[in-house]
């Protein structure tokens, strides 16, 4: 089996505005209340009018910013002319011609233990309104189908990418990081299950024959619901097309572009009814809308409030805090909630590598096991730091600072956990790490007075003699550093 | 004096000295319409009882000596293509025959702030298609001066309220010429403001980069005060300019000194009714006796304003009426086999022959492998066409010419020959295209006793000066008195 998967994908993201891209009505997700976040506008009523929604343009340009796009100076909307029950206008309001923004590209890992990247090219990026939801029937009763509006004309930005995706592994890779810019720009919560990011996958695969390559006909796959799927779907759909060359012997442009949905629960894809052919959308200016223009001030002030980006944090983590690339993405990968607790843990203990690994381990390791957000992490930053800031300072052990985080994490009363909480359990348990070295040499005289029988056996040249003894002396102090206590009490024994 | 016939400056004054009151006002109106319109078929919608109680409430306010609109008292017709909250706006289509706006219009609502009284909505072409009133779904309107003639239109129930005395004060929509051509059929005042002078918010939409909503008048003074109430800013309007409203009203009477009249040559051609041509050239002689200017400047591509003009109107209509598919309101057809049938018998069934041409018009021009040839050929010969209007502006402050080449046609006249219809825009087209404002005001009468309308277009913006010269014309001339017995 000899060929490569070619890969494109067209990505739309439902931005996250308060009201919908031409009117005033809110965007929230909203199926069980059919038909109640909508308005003249949005029902397409005789007389309505669109007017831009100027956040939702702010989010597109922030994104497409974000991923590395070229902003036009000059961009228009159209109308995208075709009939469905969904679409109250009879026309989608996109941009065709003179989109706002192309040519761009997104960095993506393609191998996490060495931080080997890979630029994936994006055509263009635009806006546009989203459509309704049509319910249908189907019980096979020739029940009414239905149609709830609540979504039609929220801001829409499809994202569509060059064919520069390799394997299916790569292009959940593309969406996994897409994904991540996109919530740490905040301009989308990317929730696939409410269908506010959705995924088309443009599909052939390249022969390698007798040093030709034979390219198959291209294949669009509809209904990616989840990342998973896409994985799935462009497996399936790559081999098929395979099995299909090898049949038929049919290459790309013998046959026209092929639309096909993925059945997840058969984990194949199907043909549908190909739109392709028989679809004129007759795109033309939409006279209601002015063009927008673009203002270099405009751009340079969205450049300056950018947050830092996910790729650029990752590097920036994997240098500051000597992490690996795995660790790194570890960290980054999880959010920016995520990561900005671990760089608040580390300003506040003053060391990010110890920050990083007690993040990625204890925090992490609780988190899943107690199924908690970050968000809602009992121990937040400002007392973990100073856990670990007590850890750094000799103040108690590690081992007492794992006590402290347990205890402060099984706290009955979440709200009694502070700082002042920490210091007050060292107390209690006397974990503090004691510097007093005469303390500690009366503690160690008075063990040894009592043990005479283990000093005897010690210094008869039963070394292991020593353990229980330090054990003891371990048991008086608690904080005591059970180095120091074998150090100080070695020195006792030879005297 | 009486009520009928009478302009809307001298009821407002009558309104203001209280010789008068809304109530007996809007009645009189109300009896008229009872008297007339069963001859001449303006009105789709009479909203009597509603417009008796908006003239109470005026009454009262007056009486408590509160605060009133510019036009409070005076009742306005109001082309059924504007949306009006709980009233019935049917575009004079089968589609929307049934149709309740949950919304007014902004134009209908400047009115409302202006405490005009909404007395009916007028018959049109359906969707503003056409031009003589005849494609409406539910009546012929017909001419007050001649019952066996068309108003013109589309705007033709409003021209035709106000020329038999069934409204001081008409709204009308200009989308090729549809006020001002029926204005000029029926001897009264039409105008179409600059495009984005008035917002189109509530308009129901044939070509929305052409389309703008207008007044009609008995004379010059009661457009200019119908006009200043309906302009301005409205943020739901993304194309509507933010530029502030001049009291027209304040300054139509002053006469305009050193006034430039443009003439085109392109506009004297085959096809111009010699008795229309002659009427022009008497108007001109007037201003010229009011000391004005003549110039001839040059359009050079008026030949082209017709096709342009009926690619992208229909493009532009094929698109906005995509929305009356009977899925969510309007029409649905009752027999239907699938959802493709339901779309297609909804719409077969819903739509009149003159808008169902129109719709397949628009559909071919915005074709894949037309699109070019077509529709973006006609931009760009638009574009042209606005050049040639902003340099003769240069030397001119209006352009004076017919309002349309022939009188009034007969009723079912064009029914055969809808391109011939479409060669009677010659003259008003070309505002639209260029967004510029127009008026058209009545000049006099062919033998046959038609009325004859001169239009004057001014640069974008000018309404001022444009109504200052119309109203000089009017003073001058002794048509504006002139009324049709019915
Ligand atoms: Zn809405």
């Amino acid at each position: 089996m000899d060929y490569t998967t070619i890969i494109g994908l067209e990505v739309h993201v439902q931005l996250q505005t308060n009201t919908k891209i031409f009117c005033g009505c809110s965007t929230k997700f909203n199926p069980d209340n059919p038909n109640v976040q909508t308005c003249p506008v949005c029902l397409g009523l005789p007389g309505s009018l669109p007017v831009m929604n100027r956040t939702a343009f702010d989010l597109a340009v922030k994104t497409a910013i974000a991923i590395n796009c070229q902003i036009a100076r000059f961009t228009k909307w159209d109308r995208k002319q075709y009939y469905y029950p969904d679409l109250p206008k009879g026309y989608q309001i996109s941009q065709y011609d003179l989109p706002f923004s192309h040519d761009g590209w997104l960095e993506i890992v393609i191998n996490k233990e060495t931080g080997e990247k890979k630029k994936i090219g994006i055509i263009r990026a635009h806006l546009e309104e989203d459509a309704g939801k049509n319910t249908h029937d189907e019980t096979g009763r020739g029940q009414d189908s239905q149609v709830d509006l609540n979504r039609a004309g929220t801001p829409l930005l499809e994202i569509v990418s060059h064919p520069d995706l390799r394997s299916a592994q790569e292009a959940k890779e593309y969406l996994e990081e897409l994904k991540l810019l996109l919530t740490y720009l905040e301009v989308s919560d990317c929730n696939m299950q409410e269908g506010s990011l959705r995924c088309d996958a443009n599909v052939n695969v390249h022969i390698h024959r007798d040093g030709q390559k034979i390219a198959t006909p291209l294949v669009e796959i509809k209904n990616l619901n989840s990342f998973r799927n896409v994985e799935l779907a462009i497996e399936f759909e790559a081999d098929r097309q395979y099995r299909q060359w090898q049949q038929d012997g049919k290459t790309f442009g013998q046959v026209n572009k092929e639309t096909r949905g993925y059945d997840a629960i058969r984990n194949i894809t199907v043909a549908q009814r190909s739109k392709e052919e028989a679809a004129d959308y007759r795109y033309f200016p939409d006279p209601d809308l002015v063009p927008v223009t673009v203002e270099e001030a405009y751009l340079q002030n969205v450049i300056d409030s950018m947050v830092e980006f996910p790729a650029a944090r990752r590097t920036r983590f994997i240098q500051q805090y000597q992490l690996s690339n795995y660790d790194a993405a570890v960290i980054i990968d999880q959010g920016v909630v995520f990561a900005n607790f671990v760089e608040h843990v580390a300003k506040i203990c003053g060391d990010g590598k110890q920050a990083c690994n007690w993040v990625t381990q204890d925090v992490l390791r609780e988190m899943n096991d107690r199924k908690l957000t970050i968000e809602g992490f009992p121990v937040q930053p400002p007392v973990l730091g100073e856990i670990l800031k007590r850890i750094n300072d000799k103040k108690i052990t590690i081992k007492s600072g794992r006590e402290i985080f347990l205890n402060l994490l099984n706290s009955e009363d979440l709200s009694t956990i502070s700082v002042a909480r920490i210091d007050q359990i060292i107390q209690e348990q006397g974990l503090s790490i004691v510097a007093d070295s005469g303390q500690l040499e009366a503690v160690i005289v008075a063990v040894l007075a009592k043990n005479a029988k283990a000093v005897a056996d010690f210094k008869g040249g039963k070394q292991s003699a020593v353990g229980s003894l330090i054990g003891q002396a371990m048991k008086e102090m608690k904080g005591a550093d059970p180095a120091t206590v074998r150090e100080l009490l070695l020195k006792k024994l030879a005297e | 004096m009486s009520i009928i016939g009478a302009t809307t400056g001298e009821l407002l004054s009558r309104l203001e000295r209280g010789e008068l009151t809304s109530v007996e006002l809007t009645t009189a109106y109300l009896d008229r319409i009872n008297q007339v319109d069963g001859k001449v078929a303006a009105f789709i919608t009479v909203n009597g009882e509603k417009a008796l109680r908006q003239a109470a409430d005026v009454d009262r306010r007056r009486q408590a000596k509160q605060p009133l609109g510019l036009l409070a008292g005076v009742p306005v017709a109001i082309k059924d293509v504007l949306c009006t909250k709980g009233l019935k706006t049917t575009c004079a289509s089968t589609m929307l025959a049934n149709f309740i706006p949950p919304y007014d219009a902004h134009v209908i609502t400047q009115l409302r702030n202006a405490d005009a009284i909404l007395i009916g909505k007028t018959n049109m072409d359906e969707f503003a298609m056409g031009s003589t009133t005849e494609t409406s779904a539910f009546q012929i309107t017909r001419n007050p001066w001649d019952l066996d003639r068309t108003p013109g239109g589309s705007s033709g129930g409003s021209a035709a309220a106000v020329a038999a005395g069934m409204s001081p004060l008409a709204l009308g929509t200009d989308t090729g010429g549809s006020i001002r051509q029926p204005a000029g059929f029926c001897s009264v005042v039409g105008m179409k403001p600059t495009y984005g002078r008035v917002s189109r918010f509530g308009m129901v939409a044939y070509g929305s980069s052409l389309d703008q909503i207008g007044p009609f008048a008995n004379d010059v003074n009661g457009a200019a005060l119908l006009a200043q109430v309906i302009s301005g800013h409205d943020g739901r309007d993304s194309t509507s300019v933010n530029a502030p409203v001049p009291a027209y009203s304040q300054t139509v009477n002053q006469p305009l000194a050193g006034l430039r009249v443009g003439i085109a040559k392109e506009h004297f051609v085959e096809g111009l009714n010699p008795e229309v041509e002659q009427t022009l050239r008497t108007a001109l002689h007037v201003y010229k006796s009011l000391g004005a200017e003549i110039k001839e400047v040059s359009l050079p591509h008026t030949s082209y304003g017709v096709a342009v003009y009926y690619l992208i109107a229909p493009s532009e209509a094929s698109s906005n009426l995509a929305r009356y598919d009977g899925v969510h309101y309007g029409h649905r057809a009752t027999q239907f086999s699938n959802m493709i049938d339901m779309y297609a018998t909804s719409r077969g069934e819903g739509f009149g022959s003159e808008v169902k041409r129109r719709i397949m018009l628009g559909t071919y021009a915005l074709s894949a492998g037309y699109y070019d040839a077509y529709y973006l050929k006609a931009l760009k010969v638009r574009r042209l066409i606005r050049q040639d209007y902003d340099k003769a502006f240069e030397q001119i402050d209006v352009l004076a010419s017919p309002a349309s080449p022939n009188p009034p046609s007969k009723v079912g006249e064009y029914s055969a020959n809808p391109l011939a219809m479409y060669l009677e825009d010659i003259y008003t087209i070309g505002a639209n295209l260029a967004g510029l404002p127009g008026i058209s005001v009545p000049a006099g009468f062919t033998e046959a006793g038609l009325p004859v309308g001169i239009q004057l277009l001014a640069a974008p913006f000018e309404e001022e000066k444009l109504l200052r010269a119309a109203r000089m014309y009017e003073l001058a001339t002794k048509w504006q008195g002139q009324r049709a017995t019915l």
